[in-house]
């Protein structure tokens, strides 16, 4: 059995249906990712496995025993909220040693103990020294860590994250988060995270849980849910793309209008098949250039966006859709891309990648 | 024991201690608020429906219908509380405008003033009316052939007795502007007339008609005013109060209180529903709107501030003055005869010290009670179903409910033979209890909001964290609310200390209040007296209020760092 395991766990407010059905195993050390759109169940989920929320149906189990009937008090986690819920009235050292002396475990450690813990989950969190300041002295960054640094001081097994950095600018985020995967790491406490940003999902997780409307979508490594989502949803809520159509041609082919591509991947002759085109995955080539899957287009809009720039592009060889490419600001090399330029692009047999019908 | 708790499937296993403890003591304040609040309740409602021998009829009602006079007293009632209404509302509007709206210098102390006949009882006004316009009246010749015992006077004090409610209101109403539509307005320069009919009294629509509600429910339900300066012009809540206390007919009482629960609590309900609407008109990124100085604006409601601040302290001086003449109007020389009268024989003394254990009694269990059940009804999740709802609707029903209702409740209640609380009848505590019941919700709704405007996450952070939730409230929900928990001292405290409604149906000669002494001491004449009790009343009270506004400002003061908004 897995570290934590959730089996068919529904939950209804009201009519709602806010979880449905929810199956997942969380390996001990781990740190998931739970993805989905605003509304989707993902703090809903969090919620249940905290406790704070009471299923309608379904079970949880923690370290091999069942925790569904549990209330939050009697179950083994760390948790920081999107607000932090620091205490507003107790200083950073307060806040962070809230929890040490009520455990059993800590009881004899004594008040130097307790100190001692107090400097060393700061340092930790890389604050020292801010121990007598107030919560609202400090920056929406430092009081996220003075968070983090309270929900990790009593050792829990399990760290409950709930959009920790979405109240952070873009910057701190960003550090923020590199520095939330290195801690978790380091520590190797089996983590849950909220959010619904898909680069930092990408970026953090081991594992990916993409939800929609209180279902789970797709659960994988954040190459897997990339490379190869598992449905419509899953491939346009993560990253962009192009989503092309048309019937295959014998076991390797498939027509799109007047054009013919070869696909990596088998297909049953004859069906229409739909594929999924990463934007990156589409190539620019020399404009002689005759080698396979590849064709001529126009530039209909051009929009330069430092690193990259993303480009949109017609064919009328492939029907009336437009498609969007993203081409790297080295790859391009200061060759120039104008709206109205015709160039030459093609997409790789194996970046065409068929996708799994509609349930 | 645990057995049984453990067998109720919302007190099962998987639940720590203090949650147990937690839906405990909220079915313990179920069960408290059912016994003193609903019960009596109840037992009013059964009075009035059922006939001496116990069987359903509506015999009472139809027996007080055809009671001569009665239909009189009814219509006396609506017509007064329609006048007083019509005219509270606008003059308090306008010096609420003037305080939130306009540049006037000393703003806090229009407020102050404005609010200040909160800190005496209800009876001050009549005491004071008489005196200004009475037989012996310094200004009786402006009233010109009427006399000020009767509509007149009872409007009057009415006017002035609720003012300061629906100030309160108002002020509210009008703090909550958003500078974006005036602006908008100003843009499209709008008039002055046209920027006021079209966004000031609309976003204050809510608070007009609140206010408008609440000043006609008091007036509906006020006694002491009517039964003072009243003369013979009959009103409803007197009529009770010479029902029950004067010819011990409860069952007509209990008909004519149900009488004047009906308006009131419709008025409340229909309240109750508009300010849930208000809140959610409140968009949280309104930008407040502050006045720039303008004096074709100020000066005119400047110089309506010092009108409506001479005439309230000339209302409350009249008090204090009448308290140390010495024979109105014959000897108008300076003296403490009536204190030292008042004091030494009519028992001023001990009924002064009754109040003041009253309300400090009333001050001392209320606010642990009231906010405690908020804190519960807020945070606990667990328990039945039907417990939660119970607990708030009996926390929003007192404000429904006039004193002289819920007075009437308790001695049908509390007095009945057979209930092993009657005991509790004519003490301290039954006052203290009544006191607690009858000012609950306005508490009740203050510990709410401040409960409201802290992090949610609280609780579940100290769960997660192992640390009971009473520590938790302990450590850091108590402090943090502890403004609010102040607030809720002072308004039990100057409510019990001034109240007539509820406590002049318990008392016994022993535990005597000091308002309701006032109103002894005028119907034997004594005016001076109860001037003088009046007076100490209005001290203590305003002693109490300074107190507290020192002790919020220290507070502040030393709570700055962590108070002050993130950086
Ligand atoms: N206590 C509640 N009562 C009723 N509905 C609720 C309650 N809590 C959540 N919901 C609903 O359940 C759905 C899922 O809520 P949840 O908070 O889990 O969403 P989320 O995925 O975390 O979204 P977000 O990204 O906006 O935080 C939402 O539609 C929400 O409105
Ligand atoms: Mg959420």
């Amino acid at each position: 059995m897995a570290h934590l395991e959730i089996r068919n766990l529904s939950k209804h407010f009201g009519a709602f249906v806010a979880l449905e059905q929810v199956n997942l195993a969380v390996e001990r050390g781990e740190f998931l990712v739970l993805l989905g759109p605003s509304g989707c169940g993902k703090t809903t989920l969090l919620r249940a496995i905290a406790g704070l929320e009471r299923q309608d149906a379904g079970q949880i189990f923690h370290g091999g025993e069942e925790i569904s009937a549990r209330s939050p008090a009697l179950r083994d986690y760390g948790i920081v909220f999107q607000s932090y819920a620091l205490f507003p009235n107790l200083t950073v050292a307060g806040n962070v040693a809230y929890g040490l002396k009520s455990r059993k475990a800590d009881r004899g450690v004594g008040r130097e103990g307790v100190r001692r813990r107090v400097v060393e989950m700061l340092a930790l969190v890389g604050l020292p020294g801010i121990e007598h300041k107030y919560p609202a002295q400090l920056s929406g960054g430092q009081q996220q860590r003075v968070a983090l640094a309270r929900a990790l001081a009593t050792s829990p097994d399990l760290l409950l994250l709930d959009e920790p950095l979405s109240a952070l600018d873009a910057i701190e985020r960003v550090r923020l988060r590199a520095e939330i995967r290195h801690l978790q790491t380091r520590l190797g406490v089996t983590t849950i995270m909220v959010t619904h940003d898909q680069e930092e999902a990408l970026a953090m997780a081991d594992r990916i849980v993409v939800m929609k409307s209180g279902r789970i979508q797709q659960v994988g490594g954040p190459q897997d849910i990339y490379r190869a989502p598992a449905n419509d949803f899953v491939a346009d809520f993560i990253g962009r793309g192009n989503l092309i159509e048309g019937p295959a041609v014998g076991e390797r082919h498939v027509r799109f209008g007047k054009l013919m591509l070869r696909c990596a991947e088998p297909l049953s002759p004859g069906r229409a098949h739909r594929f999924y085109v990463r934007p990156e995955d589409i190539c620019l080539y020399d404009t002689l250039d005759q080698r396979e899957n590849s064709f001529y287009a126009y530039v209909q809009k051009h929009e330069f966006l430092g690193a990259y720039s993303l480009v949109t592009l017609r064919t009328h060889d492939l029907a009336e859709q437009p498609l969007v490419a993203q081409f790297s600001s080295n790859y391009l090399a200061g060759r120039p891309i104008a709206a109205g330029a015709t160039v030459r692009v093609g997409i790789p047999p194996e970046h065409l990648r068929p996708l799994p019908e509609p349930a | 024991m645990t057995r049984r708790t453990l067998s109720l499937p919302w007190l099962g296993e998987g639940q720590t201690t203090s949650e147990r403890l937690s839906t405990g003591l909220l079915i313990g304040a179920a069960f408290l608020l059912c016994v003193f609040l609903i019960l009596p309740l109840g037992v009013l409602l059964m009075g009035s429906l059922f006939d001496d021998a116990g069987e359903f009829s509506l015999v009472r009602f139809i027996e007080f219908a055809a009671t001569p006079g009665m239909g009189r007293a009814v219509w006396n009632t609506i017509w007064v509380a329609l006048v007083v209404t019509v005219i509270t509302v606008p003059l308090a509007f306008l010096y609420a405008y003037a305080i939130q709206r306009a540049c006037l210098p000393l703003r806090g102390v229009w407020r102050i003033v404005g609010l200040s006949a909160l800190l005496g009882p209800s009876l001050v006004g009549a005491i004071s009316f008489i005196q200004w316009f009475g037989t012996q009246g310094v200004l009786k010749s402006w009233l010109g052939d009427s006399s000020v015992y009767g509509p007149i006077g009872i409007i009057l004090s009415t006017v002035y007795a609720s003012f300061p409610h629906a100030l309160m209101i108002l002020v509210v109403a009008l703090a909550t502007a958003d500078a974006r539509l005036f602006e908008a307005a100003e843009a499209l320069s709008a008039s002055r007339w046209r920027k006021f009919v079209t966004v000031t009294l609309p976003s204050a629509r809510y608070g007009l008609i609140s206010a408008a509600l609440v000043v006609f429910s008091y007036s509906v339900s006020e006694f002491g005013i009517p039964k003072v300066i009243g003369g013979n012009f009959p009103v409803l809540a007197v009529e009770v109060y010479v029902q029950v206390v004067g010819m011990h007919n409860f069952g007509r009482g209990a008909v004519v209180a149900l009488l004047l629960l009906l308006p009131v609590l419709v008025a409340f309900i229909v309240d109750w529903r508009i300010q849930r609407k208000q809140q959610a008109s409140l968009t949280a990124r309104a930008v407040p709107y502050v006045p720039r100085p303008d004096w074709r604006r100020d000066l005119p409601l400047l110089a309506y501030c010092v009108l409506v601040s001479v005439a309230m302290l000339g209302v409350l001086g009249m008090a204090a003055y009448t308290s140390l003449v010495k024979f109105w109007p014959y000897n108008l020389e300076l003296s403490l005869t009536h204190y030292r009268y008042g004091l030494a024989e009519a028992g001023v003394l001990d009924a002064y010290l009754n109040s003041l254990k009253i309300a400090g009694l009333t001050t001392l269990v209320g606010t642990p009670f009231i906010f405690l059940v908020a804190y519960l009804l807020e945070k606990n999740r667990s328990g039945p179903a039907w417990l939660r709802p119970l607990v708030q609707g009996a926390a929003a029903l007192p404000m429904g409910v006039p004193g002289l209702v819920l007075g009437i409740g308790y001695i049908l209640f509390f007095n009945h033979p057979s209930n092993p609380l009657n005991g509790l009848y004519q003490t301290l505590a039954i006052m203290v209890i009544a006191n607690v019941v009858h000012y609950y919700t306005s508490c009740h709704l203050t510990a709410l909001t401040a409960l409201k405007s802290i992090d949610r996450e609280f609780e579940s952070v100290s769960a997660s964290l192992k640390v009971s939730q009473f520590v938790t409230l302990w450590r850091v929900t108590l402090p943090v609310c502890l403004p609010a928990v102040l607030e809720i001292a002072r308004y039990l405290f100057i409510n019990a200390m001034t109240t007539v409604s509820a406590l002049v149906f318990l008392y016994s000669p022993e535990t005597l209040p000091a308002s309701v002494s006032i109103l002894n001491l005028d119907e034997a004449g004594e005016l001076g007296p109860a001037a003088a009790m009046a007076t100490l009343i209005v001290i203590t009270c305003a002693l109490v209020s300074l107190a507290y506004s020192l002790l919020t400002h220290f507070l502040f003061r030393r709570q700055q760092a962590w108070r002050s908004p993130s950086r």
